[in-house]
């Protein structure tokens, strides 16, 4: 039987980070994923003859090279990557798009400031308090992590519109809370969508994955793909390993998993403790169209669009299959990059249904597939350009795509609405890390599997 | 290994966690959070490799001891003395 200093559940960015920090310091760790292929949920696929990110539709928190204090800059060092390595192309602009409204920002913080004030010039005191509260707030470690943005927001501004076009692209980036982002979390975006900015590695999400494979390999660490847990084993409240899906038990001194907070208690027998509130579904569809045609040269010359088709935006699980009402539009086409893409990207994000979708089959669910990337259009060209006239290739996942993929259950994105900042569970050595350790984005996916790496498997007390 | 050996391991082991700063003209006495960008997840780097190549162990509640060069090579003196110094890792 194979004994590890550490197991970690999941191939994703937390995985993958959280396996480089260990080798690094020459623990003996395995990586198990049940799925061929690693990134969980910032991953690629091939179909037609293509290869497609998923999850990746700007990298956040940007940092030129050796920029100090950043998020990216520590992540770099943390794993001993240069910053070159990633080829980082920064966005031409993204914009926040209501029916009466358009803010647009770059990596450039003060663009967006004189946007808001063009916009909305009478709340331009309350937008430098929240700018200044946002920069000195101590968001790692919250007092409160149950306090919600919606209601911080209030207390810095009365023009309603203006709460709801922060709140969007916030929400839509990460928010496992209905209608609402914990305020530390809405801080943390804040920064890394305003003052650091959006940019593409050159090549999209999978040379990114590559590099921390490669280095987590490099190092000794050691990779199992198609190879789930069936189980995390423990004796007298203390983890002890895992069984996998073909039986076999692995022991370990301790195990992180980034399996989300539900499935790890699940996993660990003890789904008992899991109270409903804790439960997540916040889903989306993604629709990609491949055009013979750059989104730039019809005046889509935006990196992502976040829309809202009312003045008032709501964010929460449809009766529907989807949401038309709002939505992400991304193109990887509009970043500075040394070599142009050889074909143009447009992609479609709506807040979608799981039990929905998960009760189609068959012809049923691709028909279905159609009908609602037609309507997410329908409302989605108001904002950006329409891709079908230039359409060479098609592709749409679901909820049950993102559960059948990464194991989330409801295919929860954001994973659970309540996060675990310290990483513990009722376990004693069973860890969380990734989407339910509370860090958002790939920047943060990868800070969560180091910071939750050091804590629990590398610091001596 | 002398006080000299290590303060220069020390230095070694920051040039390779920072291989952006400077650490040819560190002042001995002063912090080092003060002179160069380390965070607490640098220190932590700084005892990892420390146990890496020299099998010295720093307890979480000592890291404070690691401030400044001098306090290194006060601290890892007695931890350090029968060690061979290891550059260039």
């Amino acid at each position: 039987m194979s004994h590890y200093d550490t197991i970690l559940i999941g191939a994703g960015m937390s995985g993958l980070a959280a396996g480089i920090r260990l080798a690094q310091f020459d623990q003996r760790v395995v990586v198990l994923e049940r799925h061929y292929l690693w990134g969980g949920l910032n991953s690629f696929y091939k179909r037609g003859g293509r290869r497609f990110d998923v999850g990746l539709h700007a990298l956040t928190n940007y940092a030129s090279k050796g920029e100090r204090g950043l998020p990216l800059t520590r992540m770099l060092r943390q794993l001993r990557i240069r910053h070159e390595e990633l080829h980082l192309g920064k966005q031409r602009f993204s914009e926040i798009a209501f029916p009466d409204v358009r803010l647009r920002f770059t990596n450039e913080f003060e663009l967006f400031e004189s946007e808001v004030a063009r916009a909305f010039p009478s709340q331009m005191d309350g937008f430098a308090r929240l700018v200044r509260d946002v920069r000195d707030a101590d968001a790692f470690t919250p007092d409160d992590t149950s306090l919600g943005a919606r209601a911080v927001l209030a207390t810095y501004f009365d023009e309603p519109l203006l709460i709801e076009a922060l709140m969007l692209p916030m929400c839509y980036y990460g928010s496992a809370r209905v209608d609402d982002i914990d305020w530390y979390q809405f801080v943390i975006l804040f920064r890394s969508f305003f003052f650091e900015g959006f940019s593409r590695p050159a090549g999209g999400i999978q040379p990114m994955l590559e590099l921390l494979r490669k280095r987590y390999l490099e190092l000794g660490g050691e990779l199992r793909l198609r190879c789930g847990v069936q189980a995390i084993l423990s004796a007298n409240g203390k983890v002890s390993g895992v069984r996998l899906d073909d039986g076999t038990e692995l022991t370990a001194d301790r195990v992180l998993s980034s399996a989300g907070y539900v499935e790890t208690m699940r996993l660990a027998g003890r789904e008992h403790e899991v109270r409903d509130a804790e439960r997540g579904d916040i889903s989306f569809t993604e629709t990609i169209f491949v055009m013979d045609t750059e989104p730039g040269a019809h005046d889509h010359g935006a990196a992502v669009i976040f829309f809202n088709d009312a003045p008032d935006f709501r964010y929460r699980v449809p009766t529907g299959l989807i949401d038309t009402r709002s939505g992400v539009i991304c193109s990887p086409n509009n970043y500075a990059s040394e070599a142009p893409l050889p074909e143009g990207i447009l992609r479609y994000t709506n807040l979608a249904n799981f039990e929905r979708w998960n009760a189609l089959e068959g012809d049923a669910y691709e028909a279905a597939k159609r009908e609602q990337t037609a309507a997410a259009l329908a409302i989605a060209t108001r904002y950006g350009m329409d891709p079908r006239p230039h359409e060479v290739f098609r592709d749409s996942f679901t909820p049950t795509t993102v559960r059948r993929f990464t194991g989330h259950d409801k295919g929860a994105v954001y994973g659970s609405p309540t996060k675990r900042l310290d990483g513990a569970t009722t376990i004693e050595g069973l860890h969380l890390m990734g989407t339910d350790q509370g860090m958002l984005g790939v920047v943060g996916a990868i800070l969560s599997g180091i910071s939750m790496a050091n804590r629990h498997a590398l610091v001596t007390r | 290994m002398t006080r000299e050996d290590i303060i220069l391991a020390v230095k070694d082991i920051i040039n390779t966690i920072a291989p952006d700063e400077d650490t040819s003209s560190l002042n001995e006495d002063e912090r080092l959070r003060d002179q160069i960008e380390l965070d607490s997840m640098d220190f932590l780097d700084i005892v990892m490799e420390l146990r890496k190549r020299y099998g010295v162990q720093v307890p979480e509640e000592e890291y404070g001891e690691l401030a400044s060069l001098s306090s290194c090579a006060a601290y890892l003196a007695p931890k350090m003395q029968d060690k061979e110094l290891k550059v260039g890792s």
